[in-house]
Formats: C-alpha cells, sequence, structure tokens
C-alpha cells in the first residue's frame, strides 16, 4: 500500500530454490483452470452429426476431467502448503 | 635597380634594424608605424613589396592586408607577413588573409633579405 | 405418510435450530475455533446448489440432456482457479471489511451510494423470482406425497407462505443476532452446512438406488443411458460454452454466493480446502443426475413432471424412507438457499437503501452509536422479511408455472451484470464510478429488455407485438432478436448482447471519465491488495473524537503543524488543552487545511467518515493519510533530489566554462608571452647580425646599436621579472613581510621611487598629508610597489598637457581608500573591466612595460586583503586601491 516501500523492494533475479519452486507451483495452479476450460471444451467437436458420441462415453469423459481437475488442484494446494512450511520453519 | 619598400611595424628598433639591412641592399625603404591607417598609406605610396608586421597598434596586420586584398589594385602586391607570436594557428590566418610569406620573428637579416628579393623577383 | 413427514419436517426444522442455536452459543463462549474449519466454509458453499439445482437439474436433464452440467462446471472453474479471482477477493473483503456485493462495488468506485443502490436493486430484483422458486418447490415437493397442502394449510399457496413466514423468523434470529454487522453467522453457516451434508446424502442415496437397486450397476446403468433418448450427445455448442462461462460469472456475482465466499470467509485455509473440495461436491451432485433422469423417463408415465423425478422415482418403488430424505435434501436445498440470500439482500437493502434514507431525515442524531446500531438491526430485521414477501409475492402472483430452469438462468444473467465492474474494479486501477455505472446500467437495461420482461411470456408485460415485428415496428428493436441478431436461442442471445455492452459500457466509460481522489484511492487499495495484508481493523463507529481527527491531520499536514492548529483552535474556544471541540466552524477550518495537502473531496470524505461515522473505518483513513503522507514525502525526496542535481549540473557546467577560459586563457597568455619575448629578441639578434656582419659602421652606429641591444636585453629582464612575480603572487607562494607603517611614509616612497625611474617629464602631484597620516598593518614593501606602479602608470599614460595626479585618502572605520587621479583622458569605458588583466595595454602608446603592471598590483592588492578598481567618471584615469586597516591573516 505504501509507494514507498514498494519503491524500496528490489525483485531479485536470483531466488531461493524453494521460492523458484513455490513461484511454479503458483504458475501450474494458475494454468489448471484454463487447462479444464480447454479439455471440457472438446465436447464441442462432438457435436458433428456424423460420429454421435454415445452419452456413457461424454459422461465419462466428462467426470473424468472433472475429477482429474479435482485432484490436481488438490495436489497444487497440499505442494503449496508444503514449500510456505519450508519457508518458515 | 630593386624598388621601394614599405615597412608597417610599431618597435621603433624593429623598424631601424630592417631599414638598415634592406637600405644596404639598395632599396627604398618607407615606413609606417600605425595600423589605423596602413591601408591608406599603401594606396598612396603603392610599394613594390610591404612588409607588415602582425600586431600593431590600433588594426591588425590581418585586417590590414584582408583590406588591399579586396582592391583589385594590390590584389597581387607582394606581401611579407611578420609575427612574434609563433603558433601555427597564426601562419594558418596569415595564409588565409593573403600573405605571400610569413616570417616569425626573431628572424636572421639575410633571410628577410631573400624573401624580399625572391618576391619581388628582384 | 402425512403424517410422518409432517412430524420428520418439524423435526428437521427443529434440529436446524438447535444446530444453529448451539454454534452461535460456541461461537459467543470462545470456543468456536471449529466454526471456522475449512470443510465448514466449503459446505456453506453448496448453497449455491439449490432447489432448482436439486430437482431441476434432473429435469434439465431430462428435456435437454447434458447442459445441466454447465451450471456445475463454471462454479468448479472458478474454484479450481481460486489463485486468479478468489484469492484477490476473499483478501479485499477480509481487509476492506466488505459486507455485499453492492458494497464491494460502491466501496470501490469512490463509496458511490448511487452504485450501491443499483446493484442492490439489480439483485433484489433478479433474486426475487428465485426466492419464489424455492418456495414453489417446497410446494410441488408437498403435493408430490399426494397433499394439496402442509398438514394444517389450505392449497399451495399457503403453504409457500407458512415456509416463507418461517424462514423469515429462522433468518431474523440467526441472521441479525450479532449487534456488529461484519460478524460471522456461524450458527446460520453451520445449519448450512448440515443441509449441504443431507442434500448430497439424499441425491446420492437417490443416485445409488437408481443405479444398483434399479439398473443393475455401472455398466448396466450406462447400458441404459445410451439405449435411452437421452442416448447421444445433444448438447448445443452454444449453450454449453455460453452456460459454462455464464453460471461461472454468477457464481462471483450472487448476492448469497458473495455472502459465504467472501463476507463469511475468515482466513485464506478456508478457500484453499475449498478450491479443491467444492469441486469435488459439486461432482457428486451432478453424478446421478442422468441416470434419475433417464430411470425416470423410462418408469415414470408419460407427462410426469421430470422435475420432481428425485422423489417421484423412489415413490414409484415404495421406497417410502428414501424418498422422505429426498424430500429432505429438497427442503434444505431451498431453505439454505433462502436463508442466506435473505441475509445478502437484507444487508444490501439496509445498508445502501434504508440506512442513507434514514440518516438524511434523522441529520444530528446520528453520532450516538447506540442509535444507530438499532436502526442497522432494525432495517436489516424488517428487510429479511420484505425479501421473503417480496418472494412469496411474487410466487403467488406467477402462480409457479414456469419451469424452474428458467427462472434460474434469467437470475444469472441479471446478477452477471455486476461481473465486469467486479473485475475491473479489483485488476484495473482505471476503472471508474462512471464506468461501473455505464456498465452495469447498460446491462440491467438490456438484460431486462431481453430477458426478464419476457421471461414472463410474451403479453403478460411486454405486448405481443414487440416479439413479432419488434416494438412500434421497429425490428431491430425486437427483444429477441436485437439489432438484427436473428436466430439466436433467446438466452444466449440476451447473455452475449447484455455482457458485451456491458463491458463496452464499462470500459469506455472508464477510459474517458477521470476518478475522484478517494474512487482513485480505493482503487489503488483493491488492486493491490495481495501485496500487503490488510490491517485488522477494529474501530468502532461514531465515536469520533478530536483525538481521532488530530491523529489523523498529524499524518496529512505534518505533526507540528497539526498541533499547532489544534491548539490555536482550543484556544479561541477557550479550553485549556490542545484538543479543540469538533464544532462545525473547526471542521470547516480543518477540512479547508486538508484540503491543502490532499484535496477538496478528500478531505471532505475524510472529515465527513470520522464525525458522520459511516461505513469507512478510521483505519482506513489512516491508511489513506499514511499513503497520501508517504506519497508526499517521497514526492518531496523526489524533488530535493531533482533540485540537487540541477545544483550539481549547474557546478559541473560552470567548472567547465571555467575550464574552458582557462584553457583559452592560457592559450592568449602563451602567445602573450611569446610576443613579448620575441619582440625584443628580434632586435637584438638583427643588430647583434649588424653588428656582426656589415662592414663600414661609423663608431656613432656602433654605439647606437650596442645601446639598442642593451636596451631590449633590459627590457627582457624585466619582463622576466614581472612574470615570475605575478606568479609567485598567483601562486599565493610569496610570504608577506606584514609590520607596522604610516600610509604617508609609504606614499612617500612610491614616490620618489617613481620619479627615480623616470624624471624626464613632470608630473605635478596633489597630495593631503594629514589625511595621510594613518597607522596601516600590512605589508608596506609589496604596498609601495602598488602605489609605485600607479604613479608609473600616470606617468606614462596621462596625456593632459601638465600632467597632474592627485592622490586623495578616505579613512573609514576598518578600511582606507586610496584614489589615484589624474587629469588625462583615462580609459575607455569598455576597456576597464580588462585593464587588470594580464598584457593588457589599452594605450596605442609605447608603454616599455610588459603590461603586467596592474595584474600584478591586482595580486598584490589581494593578498593584503583589499581591492583595487577602476573608478569611473573621475575626469581623467583613476583608479580606487580599498585597504583593511588591520591586515588579517584570515584573508590569506
Amino acid at each position: 500500500m505504501s509507494p514507498a516501500s514498494d519503491s524500496d523492494q528490489r525483485i531479485p533475479l536470483f531466488v531461493e530454490r524453494q521460492t523458484y519452486r513455490r513461484r511454479r507451483i503458483v504458475d501450474a495452479a494458475r494454468a489448471l483452470p484454463l487447462l479444464g476450460l480447454l479439455l471440457w471444451w472438446v465436447p464441442l467437436l462432438w457435436a458433428l452429426p456424423t460420429q454421435p458420441v454415445s452419452a456413457s462415453t461424454a459422461l465419462i469423459y466428462v467426470f473424468a476431467v472433472w475429477f482429474g481437475l479435482v485432484a490436481g488442484a488438490g495436489a497444487l494446494i497440499v505442494a503449496l502448503g508444503r514449500t510456505r512450511a519450508q519457508d518458515k520453519p | 635597380m630593386a624598388g621601394q619598400v614599405l615597412l608597417i611595424e610599431d618597435e621603433p628598433n624593429i623598424i631601424e634594424a630592417i631599414k638598415f639591412i634592406l637600405s644596404r641592399a639598395g632599396w627604398d625603404v618607407a615606413t609606417h608605424s600605425n595600423g589605423v591607417d596602413a591601408a591608406e598609406v599603401v594606396r598612396a605610396r603603392a610599394p613594390d613589396i610591404l612588409i607588415l608586421d602582425v600586431m600593431l597598434p590600433g588594426r591588425s596586420g590581418y585586417d590590414i592586408l584582408r583590406e588591399l586584398r579586396d582592391d583589385p589594385g594590390f590584389a597581387d602586391l607582394p606581401v611579407l607577413m611578420l609575427t612574434a607570436r609563433g603558433q601555427s594557428k597564426d601562419r594558418e590566418m596569415a595564409e588565409r588573409a593573403g600573405a605571400s610569406r610569413f616570417m616569425t620573428k626573431p628572424f636572421a637579416n639575410a633571410d628577410v633579405l631573400d624573401a624580399v628579393r625572391a618576391l619581388t623577383g628582384a | 405418510m402425512l403424517n410422518s413427514l409432517a412430524a420428520i419436517s418439524v423435526a428437521y426444522v427443529a434440529l436446524l435450530f438447535a444446530v444453529a442455536f448451539f454454534a452461535e452459543r460456541a461461537a459467543r463462549r470462545g470456543r468456536g475455533n471449529w466454526l471456522r474449519a475449512p470443510i465448514v466454509y466449503t459446505l456453506s458453499l453448496s448453497i449455491y446448489c439449490t432447489a432448482w439445482t436439486f430437482y431441476g437439474a434432473v429435469g434439465s436433464a431430462a428435456r435437454n440432456g447434458f447442459e445441466y452440467m454447465t451450471i456445475y462446471l463454471g462454479p468448479s472453474l472458478v474454484l479450481i482457479g481460486w489463485w486468479w479471482v478468489l484469492r484477490k477477493l476473499v483478501r479485499i473483503g477480509r481487509a476492506q471489511r466488505i459486507t455485499s456485493v453492492a458494497d464491494l462495488i460502491s466501496s470501490r468506485y469512490g463509496k458511490s451510494n448511487l452504485l450501491g443502490v443499483g446493484v442492490t436493486l439489480l439483485a433484489v430484483i433478479g433474486t426475487t423470482p428465485y426466492i419464489a422458486l424455492q418456495l414453489q418447490s417446497v410446494t410441488l415437493s408437498v403435493e408430490v406425497f399426494g397433499h394439496p397442502g402442509l398438514p394444517g394449510t389450505q392449497g399451495p399457496t399457503s403453504t409457500a407462505f407458512w415456509v416463507a413466514a418461517g424462514l423469515s423468523v429462522f433468518t431474523v434470529i440467526f441472521g441479525t443476532r450479532n449487534l456488529d454487522a461484519n460478524e460471522r453467522h456461524h450458527g446460520v453457516v453451520m445449519a448450512i452446512a448440515l443441509e449441504a451434508i443431507v442434500k448430497l446424502a439424499a441425491l446420492l442415496a437417490v443416485g445409488a438406488f437408481v443405479v444398483w437397486g434399479m439398473s443393475g450397476g455401472i455398466s448396466g446403468t450406462l447400458e441404459r443411458i445410451d439405449a435411452s433418448e437421452l442416448g447421444h450427445w445433444n448438447v448445443q455448442g452454444g449453450r454449453w460454452v455460453g452456460l459454462m462461462l455464464l453460471s461461472a460469472a454468477a457464481f462471483l456475482c450472487l448476492p448469497r454466493m458473495f455472502q459465504v465466499l467472501v463476507v463469511e470467509n475468515d482466513n485464506d485455509t478456508q478457500l484453499r480446502m475449498a478450491a479443491w473440495a467444492f469441486p469435488l461436491y459439486l461432482m457428486l451432485m451432478s453424478l446421478f443426475i442422468v441416470p434419475i433422469a433417464v430411470v425416470g423417463l423410462d418408469v415414470l408415465p408419460e407427462g410426469s413432471n421430470p422435475d420432481l423425478f428425485v422423489l417421484t422415482v423412489p415413490l414409484s418403488q415404495g421406497q417410502d424412507g428414501l424418498a422422505m430424505l429426498s424430500f429432505l435434501g429438497g427442503f434444505s436445498s431451498a431453505t439454505s438457499m433462502v436463508i442466506v440470500a435473505a441475509i445478502a439482500l437484507s444487508t444490501m437493502v439496509s445498508n445502501h437503501i434504508v440506512m442513507p434514507i434514514w440518516l438524511r431525515f434523522t441529520t444530528g442524531t446520528a453520532s450516538v452509536s447506540g442509535d444507530v446500531r438499532h436502526v442497522v438491526l432494525l432495517s436489516r430485521r424488517i428487510s429479511i422479511a420484505g425479501v421473503l414477501l417480496l418472494g412469496y409475492l411474487y410466487y403467488a402472483m406467477s402462480g409457479g408455472g414456469t419451469a424452474l430452469a428458467t427462472i434460474g438462468l434469467v437470475s444469472f444473467t441479471g446478477v452477471a451484470q455486476v461481473l465486469p465492474a467486479m473485475l475491473g474494479g479489483i485488476f484495473w486501477r482505471g476503472a471508474t464510478r462512471l464506468g461501473a455505472l455505464a456498465g452495469i446500467g447498460t446491462g440491467f437495461v438490456i438484460w431486462l429488455y431481453t430477458l426478464y420482461l419476457p421471461s414472463f411470456g410474451p403479453g403478460v408485460v411486454l405486448p405481443d407485438s414487440f416479439f413479432a415485428e419488434g416494438p412500434f415496428g421497429i425490428a431491430s428493436l425486437n427483444p429477441n432478436a436485437l439489432f438484427g441478431l436473428d436466430g439466436l436461442d433467446p438466452l444466449l442471445h440476451a447473455v452475449l448482447w447484455s455482457l458485451t455492452l456491458n463491458t463496452v459500457a464499462f470500459f469506455a466509460a472508464s477510459l474517458f471519465s477521470f476518478p475522484s481522489p478517494l474512487e482513485r484511492l480505493q482503487g489503488a487499495q483493491f488492486v493491490n491488495v495481495t501485496q500487503a495484508p490488510g490491517s485488522a481493523r477494529g474501530w468502532t463507529q461514531g465515536v469520533a473524537q478530536a483525538e481521532d481527527l488530530m491523529v489523523m491531520s498529524q499524518r496529512i499536514i505534518g505533526a507540528s503543524e497539526a498541533v499547532a492548529l489544534f491548539q490555536q483552535a482550543a484556544r479561541e474556544q477557550g479550553l485549556d488543552g490542545h484538543l479543540p471541540e469538533p464544532t462545525p466552524a473547526f471542521l470547516q477550518r480543518l477540512e479547508r487545511e486538508l484540503a491543502g495537502s490532499v484535496g477538496a473531496a478528500t478531505a471532505h470524505a475524510m472529515i465527513g467518515q470520522i464525525v458522520g461515522g459511516a461505513a469507512v473505518s478510521v483505519q482506513d483513513l489512516m491508511a489513506v493519510a499514511d499513503e497520501t503522507a508517504q506519497m508526499m514525502e517521497y514526492s518531496a525526496r523526489l524533488e530535493a533530489q531533482s533540485a540537487e542535481l540541477s545544483r550539481t549540473a549547474a557546478q559541473l557546467r560552470a567548472a567547465n566554462d571555467k575550464l574552458t577560459r582557462l584553457s583559452v586563457q592560457k592559450d592568449a597568455f602563451l602567445s602573450q608571452i611569446s610576443h613579448e619575448l620575441r619582440t625584443p629578441m628580434t632586435s637584438i639578434r638583427a643588430f647583434s647580425e649588424i653588428l656582426r656582419d656589415a662592414q663600414g659602421l661609423s663608431d656613432e652606429e656602433q654605439s647606437k646599436y650596442a645601446s639598442i641591444i642593451q636596451d631590449e636585453a633590459i627590457r627582457l629582464t624585466r619582463l622576466l621579472d614581472d612574470l615570475l612575480d605575478l606568479s609567485v603572487l598567483e601562486n599565493g607562494q610569496v610570504s608577506l613581510n606584514v609590520g607596522q607603517g604610516l600610509l604617508r611614509d609609504v606614499l612617500d616612497r612610491a614616490l620618489a621611487a617613481a620619479s627615480a625611474n623616470e624624471g624626464e617629464r613632470g608630473l605635478e602631484v596633489v597630495r593631503d598629508p594629514v589625511a595621510e597620516n594613518i597607522r596601516l598593518h600590512t605589508d608596506t614593501e609589496r604596498l609601495s610597489q602598488v602605489f609605485i606602479n600607479l604613479v608609473t602608470n600616470a606617468r606614462k599614460y596621462c596625456d593632459a598637457t601638465a600632467p597632474r595626479l592627485t592622490i586623495r585618502v578616505e579613512p573609514h572605520e576598518d578600511r582606507v581608500i586610496v584614489d589615484f587621479i589624474d587629469n588625462g583622458s583615462g580609459v575607455a569605458t569598455e576597456s576597464q573591466d580588462m585593464i587588470f588583466e594580464k598584457f593588457a595595454r589599452v594605450s596605442d602608446q609605447k608603454a616599455g612595460g610588459a603590461g603586467l603592471g596592474l595584474a600584478i598590483c591586482r595580486q598584490i592588492v589581494v593578498r593584503l586583503g583589499g581591492e583595487i578598481s577602476y573608478l569611473p567618471g573621475q575626469g581623467g584615469g583613476a583608479f580606487r586601491v580599498i585597504l583593511p586597516r588591520e591586515f588579517a591573516l584570515a584573508a590569506q
């Protein structure tokens, strides 16, 4: 909030391995919803009347992606918590 | 026989020396020691050769020479310039102003005589 | 059946009351840590799954296939992408003590009440049908059990009425229990969490029964699905994408979702768990929707309401207990939504509509804090009852005919109009109040016209002709084909136009408007919230003190100024201490003072907030003041630095100029030296050559030439002496021989020496021996050298026929002025400032000297602590020497 302290902050070029790891985890957390959006837009291709996709396949696909995203989000949050715990022993 | 020399110089002793040297070689030497009316004196006398000092009271030798060179009647007058300042830029200025020859003080008497002879073709 | 339904319902409601009550009590006794557990937070988010999703999802699947999933997929993505929006939103909510979505928008855009009112209206209009929908679902579900209404009631409308009444009692008791509007509603949240478990369990139980009890396991179910009329993927692409994004937007903007997501949030850990657990919850909720729908279509007679399959399928199989559980699940979904929506709406209505009006009509009494709190609570209670009444009236009037899902999506689209202003507000500092007003206003109007009003059906609100050929025959204004965009799904059409034009208006108006100072500060605090965690804000409203004003003022106008200002005001009020009474006159004056530092609008808002005690805390203002002070300090530092830089640059420029001048001077000096040395050398060389070479020189000539050589040699020596003298003086290496002496004696010696040098010209010297009788403490030898030079100059250059030199002495207290004035023509004005330079020779006459005399004089006088200058206007050459009477070593 304070402009003075903001300006005093220096962004270091190289950071500790932990901090670096943590930033990459955050990157992954940011990318995950985009991946989800992409995967969930795959059914758009199924609308072609020539090759109808059966309902069971569709259900399995959508729920598999769903489960994958939940697992991914959970894993990233656990990883994030671990780097944080190591940051501040 | 050699002709008339006009010497424009402000140092009395130097005037005397040059006058002596050239007179003994047969030149008719006229002198003038002020810069302000030097150009008029040159026009009035119309000498065969002009010996001109750079540092003159009232007007610099370069200015006098430039005025003379602008006058068609004196554009080809042989002019020997003398200066006590021996820097290369003084030589350049003299050449730009239109000096036929440039000598640094102090000089050897024989050199002055040779220069006057060479310039007048005598 | 009916009695057991009644008994179980009453027991369930009693359980909810008990849970809420004990949770509240535990929280009040400080044993409420488990109430903030992340799992409770996650479960409370389940109010997203209302009766619309509990019953309506199966109905939607039966009618439209897989489209229902989009409603769950959107929010799942929002939570999985928590790092993007939710993390920031939740932190802003905590830091700014946001009370509702309307408060967020209003606070971000300069605490604009107009925006607060607008968002509140939008929320009320959008949510009322939704509440009606919940009431309808409860009524329908009761009817399923073979009775037209709840026990002891007559007809569906009265069921709805009693449900509404009961909910308002519960909400008033547990939703407005706390005096502080910002405290968490632990009782409500616990009850909702319990309901979340009940509805998930109910849906999973029905789903398990359908899959394993009726379809022979998973593979059997999948085969049955493939064989049914839903056997192929049949979702329209536009709706699949559009509804997914719409539900994601609505998830963030729905007042009840904002309430549980942001207002009730306590820490980031809660959000971290919800980020993966809530998508899991949504997945489980939607897992069995298709099987239930398929089986329902299969086993139930043609024309059964698919919205009620969740109840009717177990009932048709004689599973009364399962059906009862399912009923409780639906009941839970409906009630939890209504409770939270009522709390959220009542907060908004109370804070942005009721309170401003009340404050306007009771100006002056608002400073009593107890009063305000009482009024806040009362207004919120009335608002809760009012919101539920509105929902009931909507239900009663519409008759409950529309398919459930339609109302839900209409509502979603309405609240989603807040999204551009919300996201713009937390990510873009350039978003302005005008932009938010323009965006929300545009979106609201288009939504009303293209979706909300048509949702009542053609001919109800908008005439049939509007849909046939457009209003007044203008086809491009047809509510279903705006600007000629025909052939699109009406919902997508409305979503597309409202959100697009909303965003465009928001962006454009933001770009072209200029925010107020308060707005800009708020914008900075919102956008930068993740960089600096918000401080705890514990200030209680309405106890404004002069001291608060003082603390704030000190941070803005500086400590000593603020103290002085307050002290003076206190004295003027006849008070002894440092603090004056905050009288209107004093406040006005203080505001003016502050306006000088932070601008009028901010100053006004600050004073207004501290004294008036509105929605902004003193800590907020302190933060603003701190920021302002820091910015001022920062800019002052920058200014100082830049001033210093320009000073340094000027010094460097001066030094450079001086060096350049020195270099030119050195060139000129060398050139002069050369000239001065070569001139005598020329004569010496020429005559020595003549003496050597020329024959027949007379004795007279030889003697003359030899004496010329001698004269010039002497001249050379003198020049070298002068040069050395000057060099020594200039370098400060000369050692002065300071002693006592009479000025008259020094002058006598100088005149004698000067006349000894040149005797042929008579110079009359006029003196005043009395005035010269001054005792000096100086180097008399050096001083006499100066006088000799000046007298010699006069002798040389005075061109009068009867040259006369007047020496005038003027004693002063600590110094003596000696003027040397001759009666000659003097020095020309343009030459006067350069006669003290080396080799400066202004006269046409030959002077014999090297032109160093006056330069040496000046060096000596300066060394003696005095000064020498040319004195113009004396009718001749005139030099003035000023000498100190006592030579001070400090002068060196």
